[in-house]
């Protein structure tokens, strides 16, 4: 089953796919456009992979780490389908990563890989903005980089594991302006969902609503305002987003 | 929705929190009640905020993985599953090393607070508590360092949270960290390279935060490692003393559905 939630006349609705648009809870339907789309879930915590796919890493020049690269998000980065997300007048490079985001189900503490997958209750797109004129090497990627408002874009879907076939066959792909930049498939993850859900809970409490992020593909190019960028994976729908520049949010 | 009037602490077992005047909380906590954490938004610790940290890190913040000083604060997460309360018992993850005992003061945030002026950031603070930021101490702060930081328990907040009215020198309080029989260690937040108001300002610059949110203003350089055994009692400024005590991981072991 596939179910957003959106705001529409005055209350946040549960809302799932429809042929004509999108459909409420409690019945109506409306066009895509007629509502105000929020992140599918109430998020936990948000881990996010770096470096997770080798050519991505290659791509920006990392060999194979030791340990999974995560890192951890904060509730206001987090934007729905079709936000908009700033970038400001003065950087050179900003982009887009369109990454698989796993939602965790059920309570993980020191969980084995071969019981990894019980505890995922599904999945959604993420588009992941960092902007690299801000990375600095202190607790590299740093929240200026990659927890800035409006930067993490998680839609429009939630969609139950069950519905998803094969999440280690799933084609990733980024469009810019109708261009597809990015290409890739989670067959390539450096470390797996399995892997990821044993890592993090040898050390730590994984509770219902955490997500993690599993990393961006290559085919990372800067975006700039006014820009259209839209993340697709199979199975889990097509993600909007537009970037915005300064003057909108009435910055000099 | 949060609100802080006085003094807000949450006695374990208790359904809500108590929002009382000093004297009530000195005398609850005088009868040694164990509390949750105080607050329920998100954490944010400072990383080198100390002007000691980073005088420590000397040249080497020039050379690789660093190569130049840091620029904009430097964030990291403390996520939910690390919050504890007055009296807490943590585990120690390898009694080798040990667990660094961070006394921090916590600013909590009293109103969203985007693009806030350093003139106006006194504005948006509800009030202060302690936050005892605990770590696995690790030399490299090249990654962030999710495995050291953010155990279960490793943020022990509270016992109050002080309404900003009590604090009138947020820049200039004593922190005192005892542990078992040692010396005390002593440091003050005057040492901070941004103070309580420009700490706010350059952080939501980029970020929002919330009402209940809180943000630390870092732990200072040197801060004492605990091992199994020990208690520590944490002290900043008039604020109600922060105790967390440090057990084996032998009870807390095995797979948990």
């Amino acid at each position: 089953m596939m179910r957003g939630r959106v705001a529409y006349a005055g209350a946040i609705h549960e809302a799932y796919p429809d042929a004509n648009g999108v459909r409420l809870a409690d019945g109506r339907v409306r066009r895509e456009d007629e509502v105000v789309w929020l992140a599918p879930i109430e998020v936990g915590t948000i881990f996010a992979l770096g470096l997770n796919y080798a050519e991505h890493a290659k791509e920006l020049q990392f060999n194979k780490q030791e340990e999974p690269l995560v890192f951890l998000k904060g509730p206001g980065t987090v934007i729905g389908h079709r936000g908009v997300t700033r970038r400001p007048a003065d950087v050179t490079f900003m982009h887009y990563e369109c990454e698989l985001a796993v939602v965790i189900g059920q309570t993980a503490k020191n969980v084995k890989r071969d019981n990894a997958m019980q505890h995922v209750a599904g999945y959604m797109i993420a588009n992941d903005y960092a902007i690299r004129d801000y990375l600095e090497n202190y607790y590299r990627p740093n929240l200026r980089v990659k927890n800035r408002d409006g930067g993490t874009v998680l839609g429009p879907w939630f969609v139950d594991a069950a519905d998803i076939e094969d999440v280690t066959q799933l084609e990733l792909r980024t469009f810019v302006n109708g261009t597809r930049q990015q290409h890739g498939n989670t067959r390539d993850l450096v470390t797996d969902i399995p892997a990821l859900i044993e890592y993090l809970s040898s050390f730590m409490t994984l509770a219902p609503g955490d997500v993690i992020l599993t990393g961006t593909p290559e085919g990372i190019v800067n975006v700039n305002a006014g820009d259209e960028v839209v993340c697709e994976i199979d199975g889990l729908g097509r993600l909007v987003n537009t970037i915005a520049c300064d003057a909108d949010f009435n910055r000099a | 929705m949060f609100a802080l009037a006085d003094h807000l602490l949450h006695p374990e077992g208790e359904t809500l929190p108590r929002d009382v005047d000093a004297r009530a909380a000195a005398a609850l906590l005088a009868r040694g009640t164990a509390c949750r954490a105080p607050v329920r938004g998100a954490v944010y610790g400072t990383l080198l905020n100390d002007r000691a940290a980073l005088a420590a890190l000397g040249d080497a913040v020039h050379a690789a993985p660093y190569k130049a000083p840091p620029q904009a604060p430097v964030l990291y997460l403390k996520p939910r599953n690390t919050l504890a309360g007055h009296r807490a018992r943590i585990v120690v993850p390898d009694d080798a090393l040990g667990v660094e005992v961070g006394a921090s003061l916590g600013i909590v945030v009293g109103r969203t607070a985007t693009r806030v002026g350093v003139a106006q950031a006194f504005d948006y603070i509800a009030g202060y508590t302690l936050v005892a930021d605990l770590s696995v101490p690790h030399a490299s702060v090249y990654r962030p360092s999710v495995r050291f930081r953010a155990r279960d328990g490793f943020c022990v907040v509270g016992p109050a949270v002080v309404a900003s009215h009590h604090v009138a020198t947020p820049d200039n309080l004593a922190i005192r960290v005892q542990l078992g029989s040692r010396d005390a260690f002593t440091a003050s937040t005057a040492s901070s390279v941004r103070n309580v108001a420009q700490l706010l300002a350059d952080v939501t610059d980029f970020m929002t935060l919330s009402a209940g949110d809180v943000i630390t203003l870092g732990v200072p350089h040197g801060s004492p490692v605990a091992h199994i055994g020990d208690t520590a009692t944490l002290s900043i400024g008039a604020m109600p003393p922060l105790t967390v005590s440090f057990v084996g991981p032998a009870e807390h072991e095995g797979e948990q559905p």
